[in-house]
C-alpha cells in the first residue's frame, strides 16, 4: 500500500506496509539514515524526526499515520534554528559516539523553534525523553543555551 | 583541534589480553578503506594523480596536502581517532584542518596494542598510552623525510628549514614547498631510523582544545555507523535467542515466519533460530512469528535474589587471598573499635545506544565484515573459525560504534560470530547480511557487569587509626572460560578484585581475598571493569571508618594517602575545588568525596546531593579533578569526565539486570533505567597538570561517582546505603 507524505520538503510515495514505522520507512525505504533506531518503544529519542514542525518519535509511529504530513529528518532540517543548534553542537563539542545525536538535534530545533528563550526546566522538559549514554548532557544544555543566545542576537 | 584520550598501562583488559597473547592471529596486511571518514576518504583516493607519501602504517599524504592518519582504535566516543591524529599532526607539524582519520585494517602486525601485546582492539583505557611514543615517532619521521625532501630539491642544509602547519619553508629564505608538493620526492628517501622528538614546551596541537574529527559528522547525521550499512541486495537478520541463559534450539517451526512478507529464509545457528528478511520491519514481523521449542537442561535458572543469597553465604566462608599485608584478621580481633558492612551490587548491561549490529558478506573465499569493532584482530580469528575460513581470509572493517562501554570487545565476538553463522547458514553466497539486534536483545543479551557482594571489615586503634582490613569478593569471574583465562593467577581473576586489591590506604594489616562463582549468566567487563565496583565499596566504607573514627572523610583518606602523590594530589584539589572545608552546605544537602585509580589514571570526585523529605535525592554538582599525564586534549578529558560521570550515575541510581527463575526481568529503558539529562548534575572538571606520559580517561571517571554519590547521601540524611542501585535499597 502506497503513503504520501513530504519528506524534507519533497513529496515521497512509499510502497509498504502502512504498520511498518516511519523509522525504517525513512531509513531502509528512502535511504535516509541519519535518523536512527535506539528502542523501539519511544523510549530513548534517537529517532527522533518532525512531523508537521513537533518532534515525535518514528520508531513508534505507522508509516501510515504521515499520510499527507510533512516529515523532517536530520538531513532536511534547515531552519534558523536547526542551523543555531547544529553550530552550537559543533562549538562545543557535544558528541561522543553520536549514535543519538541526530534524535537530541531534532528535539532542540524543535525546542527552540517554540520557544526561543528556553529555562533549564524547559530544557528538562523536551529533552528528557532523548537518552545519551554517553551522557554528553552537561553539553548538550549548555549547547541549547548557547543556539539559544545566538537566536536573540 | 582536539583530542581524545583513553589510555593506560595495567589492569584488566589490558592485563589480560597480554596474558593471553598467545592465541593470536595471524597478522593480515590488506587494507580495506572504509571507515570513519569513508565518504571524504574514497572520493579523495578517487582523485590523486601522485601516489601518496606513506612513510608508516599509520600515515598518509596526498600531492593535495592531505594527511590521513590511520587508527589502529576504534571511535566509540571516547575521542580516540581525534587523539590518535593530534600526537601524529603534532609531530609532523600538519595543518590539523586538513588532516583526516581512516580505520585501519585488521592486522596484528602493524596494528597491535601494545599494551595487548599482540591482540588489535581497543580497552582499558589503553588508546593514548599505548600509541603515544609509537605516534609520536611516525609523526617525527615523516616530518624528517618531508623536510629532506625540501632541503634536496632546494639544495639547501636541513637546518635552514622548518615546518608550520603543513607547509616547509627557509627559515631566512622565502622559499616554502606544502607538504603535498614534497610527496613525490619524499617517497624516494629511506625512512630514518630514528627522529628527534619535540620538547613537550614546543607542543601546538597536544594541550590545546583541538576539535575532534568526528564532531561534525555526528550533528549533521552523516556519521556512518553499522546500522547506516547499505549493500546491494543486502539482507536483515534478526535472531531469535534462549528465554534463558544456556538453553538451546530443540526445534522450531518457521512457516508463520517464512509466511510474514519480506522473510526470506529462516536459519538455525548454534545460538538460535534467524530470521533472515528484506528489511528490519519484515525480520522483526518474521521473528514475532517464529515458534521455537527450547532445550533447558542446562539452562540458568535460578533467580538473581537467590544467587545473592549464596553469595551472602559464601562471604562467611574465609576465600583465596588476592593481597595480604600483615595480619588482618589479629589486627581485627584487637582492635579497639570494629566495624563491618556488606555491599551488594547487581548484573549491569552496557545498552550502547547503538543496538549491537554486524554486516557480513560471506563467500567460500573470503569473509567482510562490517561493525563498530572493539578487538579487530579478536573478531578476524572468530569469524574465520565460523566460516571455516583463515584469519587473513577476513576482512575487519572498523566504523564508528554507537558507544560500547565494553560490550563491544568479547572474547566471543559474540555480535559477529552470530552474523558470521547467519551468512554461513544463508548458503555463503556473497548475500550481505545485516544482523540487527533490537534493544531488548540487547538488555537481555547477557554480557552483564557480574553481580557481587562485598564484605567488609576494618578495624580502628583507640587513636582513629585504621590498623586492620579485610575485604571479601563473591562473584563471577569475567575471564574464566575464555580464550584469556590465562590470566587468572592462583585462582583469582585480577579483574575481579583491581581497586580492592591495589587499595592504596596505608593499612598495615590487609586481606583481600575472593570467592568466584559459577552461574550460568555471561558476563564481561563493563566501563572501568573491577573498578566499577570495587571502588565502590572501598570508598563508601573507607568513608564509613572515618566517620567511626571521628574524622573528616577527606582528611581521614588524605593521611592514609602520604605516599601516593598523585592520588593525594586529585584529593586535594577536588576538595579544594568543591570548597570541602569552606563552605558548609545547607540542611538537606550533603557532599561526599571519593578517590581512585583506574588504569593508571587518578581521579576524585565530590558530589553534592540534596535529598528531600520524600527521600528523592537530586545530585546537584560534582567537582571531578583527574590526573591523566600529559593532557593531549583538555576538552576531550572533560567530556570523559563528564560522560563518566552520567554512566556511573545512572548505574548508581537505577541499573539493575535481575533475573526471575532465569530469565532477565529487563527489556528496554523503561526496566533497565538509564541517566536523563534532567537528572543531570553539574560537573566541574580540573585536570592536574603533569608531563608524565598520558593515561586514559574513558573510564576511570566512573569510578569515584558511585561512592562519592553514597557518601553525599550519607552527609545529607545520615543513612547509609548498602545495597544498589539506590532506587532497591
Amino acid at each position: 500500500m502506497a503513503t504520501t507524505f513530504t519528506l524534507n520538503g519533497e513529496s515521497r510515495t512509499l510502497d509498504a506496509d502502512p504498520q511498518m514505522p516511519l523509522l525504517w520507512a525513512v531509513r531502509e525505504l528512502a535511504g535516509l539514515p541519519g535518523t536512527k533506531y535506539g528502542c523501539g518503544m519511544a523510549l530513548c529519542g534517537a529517532c527522533t524526526v518532525q512531523v508537521d514542525g513537533a518532534a515525535t518519535r518514528s520508531c513508534v509511529l505507522p508509516l501510515s499515520a504521515v499520510a499527507g504530513r510533512q516529515v523532517t529528518t536530520i538531513e532536511g532540517l534547515k531552519s534558523r534554528e536547526a542551523k543555531a543548534v547544529q553550530a552550537a553542537w559543533i562549538d562545543l563539542q557535544v558528541p561522543q559516539c553520536g549514535y543519538c545525536q541526530s534524535g537530541q538535534i531534532v528535539s532542540a530545533t524543535s525546542l527552540l523553534e517554540k520557544n526561543p528563550a528556553p529555562t533549564d526546566a524547559d530544557i528538562n522538559s523536551a529533552m528528557s525523553g532523548n537518552i545519551c549514554r554517553c551522557a554528553a548532557y552537561v553539553r548538550i544544555r549548555a549547547a541549547i543555551h548557547a543556539a539559544a543566545h545566538t537566536l536573540k542576537a | 583541534m582536539s583530542h581524545p584520550t583513553t589510555a593506560s598501562s595495567r589492569s584488566s583488559r589490558r592485563r589480560f589480553l597480554k596474558g593471553a597473547g598467545q592465541v593470536t592471529l595471524a597478522a593480515l596486511t590488506i587494507g580495506f578503506e572504509w571507515g570513519a571518514s569513508s565518504r571524504r576518504a574514497r572520493a579523495l583516493s578517487a582523485g590523486p594523480k601522485t601516489a601518496p607519501f606513506a612513510p608508516n602504517a599509520f600515515l598518509r599524504i596526498g600531492a593535495d596536502d592531505s594527511v590521513t592518519v590511520i587508527a589502529k582504535h576504534v571511535e566509540m566516543g571516547q575521542g580516540a581517532y581525534t587523539g590518535i591524529a593530534t600526537i601524529v599532526a603534532e609531530e609532523l607539524d600538519a595543518d590539523w584542518s586538513r588532516v583526516r582519520v581512516e580505520s585501519a585494517p585488521a592486522d596484528a602486525k602493524r596494528y597491535a596494542n601494545l599494551a595487548f601485546g599482540t591482540i588489535q582492539g581497543t580497552g582499558g583505557s589503553s588508546a593514548m598510552a599505548n600509541s603515544w611514543m609509537q605516534l609520536r615517532e611516525a609523526g617525527a619521521k615523516a616530518r624528517a623525510m618531508l623536510l629532506s625532501a625540501a632541503a634536496q630539491q632546494w639544495g639547501v642544509p636541513v637546518d635552514h628549514l622548518m615546518v608550520e602547519q603543513g607547509v616547509v619553508h627557509e627559515r631566512t629564505g622565502h622559499r616554502k614547498a606544502t607538504f603535498g608538493a614534497l610527496v613525490a620526492r619524499a617517497s624516494t628517501l629511506p625512512v630514518p631510523a630514528t627522529a628527534a622528538l619535540k620538547d613537550p614546551k614546543d607542543f601546538k596541537l597536544i594541550g590545546q582544545r583541538a576539535p575532534r574529527v568526528d564532531v561534525p559528522a555526528k550533528c549533521d547525521g552523516t556519521a556512518q555507523f553499522t546500522l547506516d550499512v547499505r549493500e546491494p541486495g543486502m539482507l536483515v537478520a534478526l535472531l531469535e535467542r534462549p528465554p534463558r541463559f544456556g538453553a538451546t534450539v530443540l526445534s522450531f517451526d518457521g512457516a508463520a515466519a517464512t509466511a510474514v512478507p519480506g522473510v526470506v529464509k529462516v536459519v538455525q545457528v548454534p545460538y538460535g533460530v534467524a530470521v533472515i528478511a528484506q528489511g528490519f520491519w519484515s525480520a522483526k514481523n518474521g521473528r514475532d512469528a517464529l515458534k521455537v521449542q527450547w532445550d533447558e537442561t542446562h539452562a540458568e535458572k535460578r533467580s538473581s535474589a537467590e544467587i545473592m543469597s549464596e553469595y551472602r553465604r559464601l562471604a562467611e566462608q574465609p576465600a583465596l587471598s588476592a593481597r595480604k599485608e600483615g595480619d588482618a584478621q589479629r589486627a581485627l580481633g584487637t582492635a579497639a573499635h570494629r566495624l563491618s558492612a556488606t555491599f551488594e551490587f547487581p548484573y549491569l548491561a552496557h545498552a550502547p545506544m547503538e543496538p549491537l549490529d554486524a554486516v557480513v558478506r560471506l563467500t567460500p573465499e573470503r569473509c567482510d565484515i562490517w561493525a563498530g569493532d572493539q578487538f579487530q584482530t579478536i573478531d578476524q580469528a572468530n569469524a574465520a573459525r565460523i566460516a571455516g575460513l583463515a584469519p587473513e581470509q577476513v576482512y575487519i572493517n572498523t566504523l564508528y560504534a554507537g558507544g560500547s562501554f565494553g560490550r563491544r570487545a568479547n572474547p566471543g565476538s559474540d555480535y559477529i560470530s552470530q552474523a558470521v553463522a547467519i551468512a554461513k547458514a544463508h548458503g555463503a553466497d556473497g548475500t550481505p547480511i545485516k544482523l540487527q539486534w533490537t534493544r531488548e536483545d540487547d538488555v537481555r543479551g547477557g554480557l552483564y557487569r557480574p553481580m557481587y557482594l562485598h564484605s567488609l571489615e576494618a578495624g580502628l586503634s583507640s587513636a582513629g587509626e585504621l590498623v586492620g582490613w579485610r575485604h571479601r569478593i563473591v562473584g563471577q569471574s569475567i575471564v574464566a572460560n575464555t580464550p584469556f583465562q590465562s590470566m587468572i593467577k592462583e585462582g583469582v581473576d585480577p579483574t575481579s578484585v583491581e581497586g580492592a586489591a591495589t587499595i592504596a590506604y596505608a593499612i598495615p594489616n590487609l586481606s583481600v581475598e575472593l570467592a568466584t562463582t559459577q552461574v550460568g549468566v555471561p558476563t564481561l567487563w563493563w566501563r572501568v571493569v573491577g573498578s566499577s565496583h570495587t571502588t565502590f565499596a572501598v570508598e563508601a566504607f573507607i568513608d564509613e571508618a572515618a566517620h567511626a573514627a571521628g574524622q573528616d572523610p577527606y582528611q581521614f583518606r588524605r593521611k592514609l594517602l602520604a605516599n601516593h602523590v598523585r592520588l593525594r594530589g586529585v584529593l586535594d584539589l577536588a576538595a579544594q575545588k568543591a570548597g570541602w572545608s569552606s563552605k558548609p552546605l545547607s540542611s538537606g544537602r550533603g557532599r561526599g568525596i571519593a578517590v581512585a585509580e583506574a588504569f593508571n589514571t587518578f581521579v576524585a570526585q565530590v558530589a553534592e546531593v540534596r535529598v528531600d523529605q520524600a527521600g528523592t535525592v537530586t545530585v546537584e554538582r560534582v567537582v571531578c579533578a583527574v590526573d591523566c599525564g600529559t593532557p593531549i586534549n583538555p576538552d576531550i578529558i572533560k567530556a570523559q569526565m563528564e560522560g563518566g560521570i552520567g554512566f556511573g550515575l545512572g548505574a548508581a541510581l537505577y541499573g539493575a539486570i535481575t533475573l526471575k527463575d532465569g530469565r532477565v526481568e529487563q527489556s528496554n529503558f523503561n526496566g533497565y533505567r538509564v541517566l536523563r539529562i534532567n537528572e543531570m548534575p553539574a560537573v566541574e572538571v580540573h585536570i592536574v597538570p603533569s608531563s608524565e606520559a598520558p593515561t586514559g580517561v574513558g573510564e576511570p571517571g566512573v569510578a569515584p561517582i558511585g561512592p562519592a554519590l553514597a557518601n553525599a547521601i550519607f552527609a545529607a540524611t545520615g543513612q547509609r546505603h548498602y545495597v544498589f542501585p539506590l532506587t532497591k535499597s
